[in-house]
């Protein structure tokens, strides 16, 4: 078997890779400014540490978004039974090309969930009656990294090797 | 600066912005009667130094020192703050070359927390070493110097100064990369010199004397600012209702109190829009400014209940608070 043809393995590795690496990124860039935000305002206001320990938590799905699609990558080349099955060039990409929805969209949506966190750690601080309305703005962004999840997954599972 | 450096920021001024006056708590200040009576609602909103006796002057100085402390405390980069400061450093080189040059010392003259103190600022005008001064200043204060020491028209040297202050703030103003502080210096050079025309118009001044008075800016035409100012105070109006700061026209029909006060406000206008700014500098410069514009607040009350004002009159000066 030439290395050309052993390469299918390495392109799935790398897809799994991707998707943890890109969406694990965005999800540290995101917790990390909303953390910063938040605390400011326990520095000033210890009493609604809860509440935007909620709001800092929310751009951290993307990490685990991009850790399923991996795990399933991983699963479905056989690198966690131990036993990895041979997987051609042709189907090594298409794993790659089916981890990087979430891979991209994680890195993308979680620096701006965590933008978003942050301004609305600003409207509890000012109105914690608000929380729930806080919590919506941004909810909505999940809504895209949840989209990509769903591609991958469908993608990476579709894959029969 | 990556404007996401100013996030702790921000979320902490946020915090620290619910403890801000509102125009309600003013209102209830204006109904108390006494001055004791405010103080002690001052003192139940957190103002002054708990450890002390309440007196007014002590408790205003108190609420300046903390609003410093807290930005110092927050900002990642204080340099912005800088031309936010220039108003007092210029303030201590007229209060020098004045008090130099008229030989009259001794008194409370100086800002002591602007870049340069009063008694620095003393030692270089004393002994003419205008060169320790920052760059554009140096040429305003020799300027000044020489002209009271010759004229002695007290008048002249406040607007040679006067006017280099407002030309630095503007220079600083174009030179930030912060839209804040170019819209700052936009409204402090703008507001400054539709107060000269008025003042001017008021009092007959010439045209020379206001053009050296009035620093250029982008939302006014200065020459015919000046031409106005020539016409009288209707024909200032007339032309303020040309520009953005139309509102200043009706204020200048109202009263010269309600002139005074649309200044301010006009000045919290350029600040408002940051209360929905979740990043950058701007809701810190804003809530620097939301705290003093406060403390003026106070402190015109005071006054006018020390003083024996009616409410009315007050609340005719009263400024429009942030939140």
């Amino acid at each position: 078997m030439s290395l050309f043809e052993q390469m299918g393995i390495v392109y799935a590795l790398l897809g799994a890779a991707i998707a943890v690496l890109l969406a694990g990124a965005g999800s540290a860039l995101g917790v990390g400014i909303a953390g910063q935000a938040a605390a400011g305002v326990v520095s000033e206001d210890p009493s609604k540490f809860a509440k935007v320990l909620v709001l800092q938590l929310l751009p951290g799905t993307q990490g685990l978004y991009g850790l399923l699609v991996g795990f399933i990558a991983l699963s479905n080349i056989g690198i966690l039974s131990g036993k990895p099955v041979d997987v051609s060039v042709q189907n090594g990409l298409l794993i790659l090309a089916a981890c990087l929805p979430i891979g991209i969209v994680g890195l993308i949506s979680g620096r701006a969930q965590g933008k978003t966190a942050a301004a609305c750690i600003g409207i509890v601080a000012k109105k914690p009656d608000q929380f729930v309305k806080a919590m919506l703005f941004p909810a909505m962004v999940e809504t895209y990294a949840i989209l990509a999840l769903l591609i991958s997954f469908l993608a990476v599972s579709g894959i029969k090797l | 600066m990556n404007e996401l450096e100013y996030t702790y920021a921000v979320a902490r001024v946020r915090a620290l912005e619910t403890s801000l006056l509102t125009d309600s708590t003013i209102d209830q200040l204006v109904n108390c009667k006494t001055t004791e009576q405010c103080l002690q609602l001052l003192e139940e909103k957190g103002w002054g130094a708990h450890d002390a006796d309440v007196d007014a002057e002590g408790m205003l100085k108190r609420e300046e020192e903390k609003a410093w402390e807290a930005i110092m405390d927050v900002a990642p980069d204080l340099s912005v703050f800088d031309v936010l400061s220039l108003q007092k450093l210029y303030h201590n080189l007229k209060a020098a070359v004045k008090a130099v040059c008229t030989d009259v010392r001794g008194g409370n003259i100086f800002y002591e927390d602007a870049k340069i103190s009063g008694r620095e600022m003393m030692g270089i005008v004393e002994n003419k070493e205008f060169s320790r001064l920052p760059g554009h200043m140096a040429n305003a204060a020799r300027e000044a110097y020489e002209t009271l020491l010759q004229t002695r028209d007290g008048q002249l040297c406040d607007i040679i100064i006067d006017r280099a202050a407002l030309d630095a703030i503007y220079a600083a103003g174009r030179q930030s990369k912060d839209e804040i502080i170019r819209d700052y210096a936009e409204s402090t050079v703008a507001i400054a010199d539709i107060k000269v025309a008025v003042r001017g118009a008021k009092t007959g001044k010439s045209q020379e004397f206001m053009k050296r008075a009035m620093a250029p800016c982008g939302s006014l035409n200065i020459n015919e600012l000046v031409r106005a100012a020539q016409g009288g105070t209707d024909s200032v109006k007339e032309y303020l209702g040309t520009t953005t700061y139309a509102e200043g026209a009706a204020a200048l029909e109202e009263s010269p109190s309600a002139f005074e006060r649309w200044c301010d406000n006009r000045m919290m206008e350029t600040m408002r829009p940051q209360k929905y700014n979740a990043f950058s500098v701007g809701p810190l410069v804003a809530y620097l400014f939301a705290r003093q514009n406060e403390i003026k607040t106070v402190r015109i009350i005071l006054t006018g209940k020390q003083n024996g004002f009616s409410d009315e009159m007050i609340r005719e000066r009263v400024r429009a608070m942030y939140v």
